[in-house]
Parts: structure tokens; C-alpha cells; sequence
């Protein structure tokens, strides 16, 4: 009967509405309840910030791609390897951090649940090793399907059926938990050196579009009533002009209403839609065309999306989108990794730097935060760097400070050698919005929990979740002026409590907590026909047999099974 | 001017980590707060005064501040890290890292060096009266940012992958190296006196190599442009240009392309 009170704290929780009233939290074994025995444990939270655990909606944190970055960069680890601290890790790496880093800092900053934002299926096993050694934070991976050829198959001749089924064997085979999509078709075409920029491009030899991909892919989705709705990257990224082609692609969730009984509302996760959100026609006239998607996502009460925030460090960019990571690497000429996984996707690496005395950096770092103050709903809006694409998911406090604070925007603006013609291209100079405690909760608590379809768990403290609450210490009645303060508070919190042990204090590592590893199991009628597909593939166009493909139960040694029955 | 003598009094089980041998870590302490400064053994923390016998003053700043390292040092790294200022002397043999990452200062050898000598140099000088192991000068692994200044001799020979990655600064190989001279580099200059064995400019930007000695493997993305009479360190030699590596992506520079320079003595 372990027994926790984190006492007088001002509490933020957008899922019940609660915008910083005083009051306490009560914890007992690991979850959260009305009330405690004098017995319990007190933490006083007078006059600090007490909010659930965060809730990262898009990292790339575990997995062969993330391990590519990370032989590939060992600059990455020099002079950022600090000597491990008594009872802990060493912790070592930036932008790719090795996998107790990666636990612990997303600990530091009170974060509960990460999702690993594109799992190749065949290499399910390794995304599942690195999870497994990540510690503390509870994780989950979704599997790509973009690029796969039973998809593809399937979705050319409509089979939606047969697609769900498939879908079902590919969660259950890899333990992951929602469909998501890269570059829909691009990452295929990229095998005969081509690339999908429009919804329309025919994906060679198997003559279908990104749009029959993406509109096969959400109506799977809700055919199967998964928890997640489908995580999309659309095509196109990181070009100028592109704000077009992702418009397109969020018109086909148009009309369609979420079927599922986990309380998610969209039928469309958006990904880093500051890459997205590119005017121009080239990199002399590019431009935020922040406005125009946020004008458009604002109306679509079924769309949620998150940010891709540039936060100007040096960083790893990795994706499956095959044929960006070589468009990437023409343009600065560093390292590249490219990779092709039979039968599924692909994937590159490149590092990047985004360095405020170029243009185009500073107008994606204004893209990214003009999407959050121009948008109407910031329960259907999440902060993330897609790590480590746009920069590290520990600059995830400085993307609040510069939310936060108008000064500090112009700062940053002012900070740019270009600071002129980036004010010029965006309209980040005359945004005076100041977000507030209660809304960057909803970014990183209530919204992606509900977006994941995991609100009854995480994003609140609701008696009956799970037990994770942190406290900073941030007075919401006198809050720093100094974005630094500001920054460093949510940094390094002062509590952070994981289902209800304490694993956090004063920003150091105190416990390595309880990880689990989430996964989605549905149950979909028999499929004699798509049984019978994967066993031919098997034995025709994959170079590993189907006996070894399944990903075994000891790489999740404290699994959390979320059931979906088509049937029941 | 102040002058602080360390002299080896025991040697480690494992090599030592010392970042501490630095006027910039010495500077505005006395003898007694220098011998309590750390050093690394593997994970193990211990103070420098268990390694050496500490006497003399250290400057107010590291400017002012001269270190002199005696007795057998072999086995001790990161002699002279990241130093901006000041002067080391170590009397017999460096291990690796020696000036490694250095800003500015003298730094002169006596002995040999082990590898790494002056990995990611930015500025000051760096002279070895013996032989230099593997990576004088190169960039840490991985990294695409080498050396970006500052002067290296080595008076003996030097082993492979000298200049890896240069961006700026001069290395000076009085003796032989093996192979690999300023790989990747983009920009700084190389000057070998004595003979390389080969693979000399691969996939090189721009800078310049001098070997003038012989190149037993000349690489075959080097093409011959001109022959020219140049001072090299001091001397008048005769010398063939060749511009490379013809196989890499050149920039262009004021509507020129830029190429990787090699000079070797006219036959």
C-alpha cells in the first residue's frame, strides 16, 4: 500500500478542466485516488506547477534507424558523456542519445509515455530490445505501412477488409500499436530512384497513388476501431511549395467520423507539420505558409497534428522517407545512410545543422511555433521536435519558453543574421499570443493522451489513472520573466512521480521506475485469403522464414495489452 | 612568468586520463591545490599528486604559466587539453591526445607522441622532437570538422591519417608517414619532408600537401597542371602541381572551381 500526497501544488489538468487551482494529488499503488491515509507520503507542491506526465505523441527513439544515427555519429557523445552518477547510466549522446539518456531525460522533464514514431516491421525486434533498455518511460511503436506491398495490393483493389487483416497479423507480429505512414508510396518509388511529391504520382509497378494509400489506410483504421487514428507523414516533405500537396492529403480525412470506443475524435494524426508548411517554389522565395494549413486544420474537428518544431541545434535527421534523406544530403553534403527494408520501406540518415545564420533555418524554426499560435483547438495540437529531425526532444522546454513568451521570440528573432528577411517570410514577428500553463498542458498532456486514444491512462489525474504526476517549480502567480528560468524549471523537474514511485527529485534520477511497453492486440475475423498471402510472401519475396519474424514475448517483459474485437 | 615542474613518481596500472596537465586548469592555484586536481585511471578518479611529484608556482593565468613534465610520461593522455595559453614542456614521451582540442599556447615534446596529437587543434603549436603515432591532427571520429588552425612538427615520422578532415592550420612531418595525408580535408596544408607511402588527398576538397620526399602510390584522382619553384618551410624546391581529388564534389569559388592542391619534387 504504497501511499503518495503531492500537497498544495497548483494544478493544471485541461482534461478535466482544472487551469491551476490549489489542491492536493493523491496516489496509491501507482495510481491515482481520491484520497490518502495520513500515513502516506507528502510532497508539498506550495507553490509550484503540478501536472500529469507528459505525453510525447512523435519521437524517434528506439529502433535500427535511431542505432544507425548513433554508429554513424560518434561525434554525436563527444563531450556531451558525463560520468554516470552513483546507482544510474551513463548517459551519453545529444541529438541521438543512447536508450538510458533517453529514459532518463525525458524523466527529467516530467514526461510519462513516448511513442517510437516508425517501427520497420521486420526490425521489430530491435525497436522492442531498445524500448526494453530505455528506462523508466512507457513506450509504445507504431509499425509503417505506407510502403508495404500487401498494403498497396490490398488498397488497389479496395480490399479494406483484407487490409485490416493484415494490419491485425502485422500489430500482433510486432507487438506495435497503430498504422503509421511515411511518404506514402514514395519510400516504394524510391526503390526504382523516384519519389511521390503529389497525391497523384503513380507508385511504379504497383500502379496506385499516395491518395488511395492514405485513404485506404484511414478507412483500415476505422474499419478496425484501433485506438490511434492513422499517424501520417505526407509526401512531399521539407520541399518549398509544399503546404499544397499537405493540404490535399488532410482533405481525404474529410467526411469520415472515428469509430472506436477509446474516447480518440480524429481519423488524421498529422506529423510535423512545420515541414508541411512550406511556400515558395524554391529556397530564395520560401516561406511560412503557416497560416493557410492552420486556417484549414482549425476547421477539421476530426485532424490532429503536431508540431516538428525547429529548435536550431545541430541534429540527426531520420526517416523512412528514403528519397528526402538523399534530396537532403545533395544540399549539404555530410554523411548519409540509406537503407532498404525488404518487402516494407526504407529509411536514411543525415546530420543537420539548423544554424541561425541561414534564411531557410530560421523560417522553419518560425513555421513550427506560428502553427501552435495560430491554432483555435491546442487539445488537437502536440509540441514535438519529430527527434531528433528538427532538434532534440530535450529542447522541448525551450519550445514552451518560446511559446510562452512573445520577448523571448523576438529575442531568438533578433538573434538570426537574416532576421529581416525571416520576419519578411513568416509572420511570427506580429504573433503577440502568450500561451499559458493551461495550454501547453493540453499540447503535451490532455491532447496527445486523447490523440493516442489512451486518455483514460495518461494526460490527466483523474482518480483511476495511472499514477504520474510532476511538479516544477514554477509559481504560476509569478512567473519568471527570464525564459531561462522558465526553460530550466521544465528542464529538470522538481518531482516527477512514474505510477507512483518517485523517480525524479530536483531534476536527478532517483529509481528507474516500472517501463511498460504498450501494444495493441486486434482480434479481426479469420482471413483464409490473407493467411494465405503472408505465407506465400514468406516464401517468395522475404529473405527471413515466417517462423522468425514474430517478435518474442521476453523483448516486452512488462507488456500492457490494449484489446481491440472487431467481434465483440 | 611562474613555472610548475610535475615529475613522475608512479605509473598507473592503466593509462591516465589528464586533463588537468594544462595551464589552463593550473593557472591561480599553488602546488598543493594542483597535486588535489583530478585525474582518470580507467573510472577511477585519483588525484594527480598520487602520479607526480609537484613543485614550483603556477601563473595567475594560463598566459603566465609554464608547466615542465619530467620522468616517464608514456602512458599519459590528454597532456596540454584544450589549452588556450601558457607553454608545456614534457621531457621524455606523450601518450595519446596530446594537445587535443587546443586553442592556443606552445606545446613541445621532447620524446615521441602516441596518436591523436593534436586532434581538432584551433590554434597554438604543437613541436615533437620524436616520432608521432597515427592522427596527427585529424578530426575525432566521425567528424567532418578537423584541425581549423594552428602549427604541428613533428620532427620523426608519423604513422597514417595525418590532416584527416583539415580545415585550416599546418602540419609539419620532417620524417616519413605512412598513409592517408589530409583525407577529406578542406583546406589547411600538409607538408611531408620525407616519403609517403600513398593514398595521399583522397577525397580531398581544397588545401595543400607538399610531400617532398617520394610518393610510392600516387591515387589517380590527382591530375598534373603545372610544375612550379616554391618555398617550402624555408626551402626552394622544384615542384610538380597536381589538383585532386578529381573524384570528390569541388565547390566553386568567384566562378572557379576549387580544388585540393599536391605538390611533389619535379623528377
Amino acid at each position: 500500500m504504497a501511499e503518495l500526497l503531492i500537497r498544495n501544488g497548483s494544478v493544471f489538468d485541461p482534461s478535466r478542466g482544472i487551469n491551476g487551482d490549489v489542491m492536493d494529488v493523491a496516489i496509491r499503488d501507482g495510481r491515482i485516488v481520491e484520497s490518502v491515509g495520513s500515513a502516506a507520503k507528502v510532497i508539498d507542491a506550495t507553490g509550484k506547477t503540478v501536472m500529469a506526465g507528459g505525453v510525447d505523441v512523435h519521437s524517434h527513439v528506439a529502433g535500427p534507424k535511431v542505432n544507425a544515427g548513433r554508429t554513424m555519429r560518434p561525434e554525436d557523445k563527444l563531450f556531451k558523456s558525463p560520468m554516470a552518477s552513483a546507482g544510474n547510466r551513463m548517459e551519453m549522446g545529444f541529438s541521438i542519445p543512447s536508450t538510458f539518456k533517453t529514459g532518463y531525460d525525458y524523466a527529467r522533464m516530467g514526461y510519462a509515455f513516448v511513442m517510437e514514431a516508425a517501427m520497420p516491421p521486420l526490425h521489430s525486434a530491435h525497436v522492442h530490445e531498445e524500448i526494453h533498455d530505455t528506462p523508466i518511460i512507457d513506450e509504445a511503436a507504431l509499425p509503417v505501412f505506407a510502403n508495404n506491398w500487401f498494403v498497396m495490393e490490398y488498397l488497389k483493389r479496395g480490399e479494406i477488409e483484407n487490409a485490416a487483416a493484415y494490419t491485425a497479423w502485422i500489430l500482433n507480429a510486432t507487438k506495435g500499436y497503430g498504422i503509421k505512414a511515411v511518404n506514402p508510396g514514395g519510400t516504394e518509388a524510391w526503390g526504382w530512384g523516384l519519389n511521390c511529391l503529389t497525391l497523384d504520382d503513380q507508385v511504379p509497378f504497383f500502379q496506385i497513388t499516395p491518395k488511395e494509400i492514405i485513404s485506404g489506410l484511414i478507412k483500415t483504421n476505422e474499419y478496425l476501431g484501433l485506438p490511434h487514428s492513422l499517424h501520417l507523414h505526407q509526401n512531399d516533405l521539407g520541399n518549398p511549395g509544399n503546404f499544397r500537396t499537405t493540404i490535399d492529403s488532410l482533405r481525404l480525412a474529410e467526411g469520415i467520423t472515428a469509430t472506436n470506443k477509446f474516447g480518440r475524435e480524429q481519423v488524421l494524426h498529422s506529423t510535423h507539420l512545420q515541414f508541411h508548411s512550406y511556400g515558395g517554389d524554391n529556397w530564395g522565395n520560401f516561406e511560412s505558409k503557416a497560416r493557410e494549413v492552420a486556417n484549414y486544420v482549425n476547421g477539421q474537428k476530426n485532424i490532429t497534428f503536431d508540431l516538428g518544431c525547429v529548435t536550431l541545434d545541430e541534429t540527426t535527421t531520420m526517416t523512412a522517407d528514403g528519397p528526402f534523406e538523399h534530396h537532403l544530403n545533395s544540399l549539404n553534403h555530410l554523411k548519409w545512410t540509406n537503407v532498404d527494408v525488404e518487402v516494407e520501406t526504407a529509411a536514411g540518415v543525415v546530420p543537420y545543422i539548423y544554424s541561425p545564420k541561414i534564411k531557410v533555418c530560421g523560417i522553419q524554426w518560425a513555421i513550427g511555433l506560428e502553427l501552435a499560435l495560430l491554432c483555435t483547438d491546442l487539445n488537437r495540437c502536440f509540441v514535438t521536435t519529430d527527434h531528433p529531425n528538427a532538434g532534440p526532444f530535450t529542447r522541448y522546454p525551450r519550445i514552451y519558453s518560446w511559446l510562452m513568451s512573445q520577448k523571448y521570440r523576438q529575442a531568438t528573432l533578433d538573434s538570426f543574421k537574416h532576421s529581416a528577411k525571416v520576419v519578411d517570410a513568416t509572420e511570427i514577428a506580429s504573433l503577440d499570443r502568450e500561451l499559458s500553463l493551461y495550454e501547453i498542458a493540453q499540447m503535451t498532456r490532455s491532447g496527445p493522451a486523447k490523440a493516442l486514444g489512451l486518455g483514460n491512462l495518461y494526460g490527466g489525474l483523474s482518480p483511476g489513472m495511472d499514477g504520474n504526476v510532476v511538479v516544477y517549480d514554477l509559481d504560476p502567480a509569478a512567473l519568471p520573466s527570464d525564459p531561462e528560468v522558465l526553460e530550466a524549471a521544465f528542464q529538470r523537474a522538481s518531482w516527477f512521480v512514474k505510477t507512483g514511485e518517485i523517480v525524479v527529485k530536483d531534476g536527478e534520477i532517483m529509481g528507474h521506475g516500472n517501463k511498460r511497453t504498450l501494444w495493441v492486440n486486434a482480434k479481426v475475423p479469420e482471413n483464409p485469403q490473407v493467411r494465405r498471402d503472408v505465407h506465400d510472401k514468406f516464401l517468395k519475396d522475404y529473405t527471413v522464414g515466417l517462423d522468425t519474424y514474430h517478435v518474442r514475448d521476453y523483448l516486452l517483459p512488462n507488456p500492457y495489452v490494449i484489446e481491440v474485437d472487431m467481434e465483440a | 612568468m611562474a613555472t610548475i615542474t610535475l615529475r613522475s613518481i608512479a605509473q598507473p596500472e592503466l593509462c591516465i586520463d589528464c586533463y588537468a596537465i594544462s595551464p589552463d586548469a593550473m593557472a591561480g592555484k599553488t602546488a598543493a591545490e594542483i597535486a588535489d586536481l583530478d585525474v582518470w585511471e580507467g573510472k577511477i578518479k585519483t588525484p594527480l599528486g598520487d602520479f607526480f611529484e609537484i613543485s614550483g608556482t603556477a601563473g595567475a593565468t594560463p598566459a603566465e604559466t609554464d608547466i615542465v613534465v619530467e620522468g616517464d610520461t608514456s602512458r599519459a593522455k590528454y597532456i596540454g587539453y584544450k589549452m588556450t595559453a601558457g607553454s608545456v614542456t614534457v621531457n621524455g614521451n606523450a601518450d595519446m591526445y596530446l594537445g587535443g582540442w587546443m586553442k592556443g599556447g606552445t606545446i613541445h615534446v621532447k620524446g615521441d607522441v602516441d596518436s591523436f596529437c593534436g586532434i581538432q587543434m584551433e590554434g597554438g603549436e604543437i613541436l615533437v622532437d620524436g616520432r608521432a603515432q597515427n592522427h596527427v591532427g585529424c578530426s575525432y571520429r566521425g567528424d567532418w570538422r578537423g584541425m581549423r588552425g594552428g602549427i604541428i612538427r613533428i620532427r620523426g615520422d608519423a604513422g597514417n591519417d595525418i590532416g584527416t578532415f583539415m580545415i585550416g592550420g599546418t602540419i609539419v612531418i620532417e620524417g616519413n608517414a605512412f598513409i592517408h595525408v589530409s583525407t577529406h580535408a578542406e583546406g589547411g596544408t600538409v607538408i611531408v619532408k620525407g616519403d609517403v607511402q600513398g593514398r595521399v588527398g583522397g577525397q580531398m576538397v581544397k588545401g595543400d600537401i607538399y610531400v617532398l620526399g617520394a610518393i610510392q602510390h600516387m591515387l589517380p584522382g590527382f591530375k598534373k597542371v603545372e610544375t612550379v619553384e616554391r618555398e617550402v618551410d624555408g626551402q626552394s624546391y622544384r615542384l610538380d602541381h597536381y589538383v585532386g581529388d578529381l573524384g570528390e564534389r569541388h565547390p566553386t569559388s568567384k566562378g572557379q572551381e576549387v580544388y585540393g592542391h599536391l605538390y611533389v619534387p619535379t623528377a
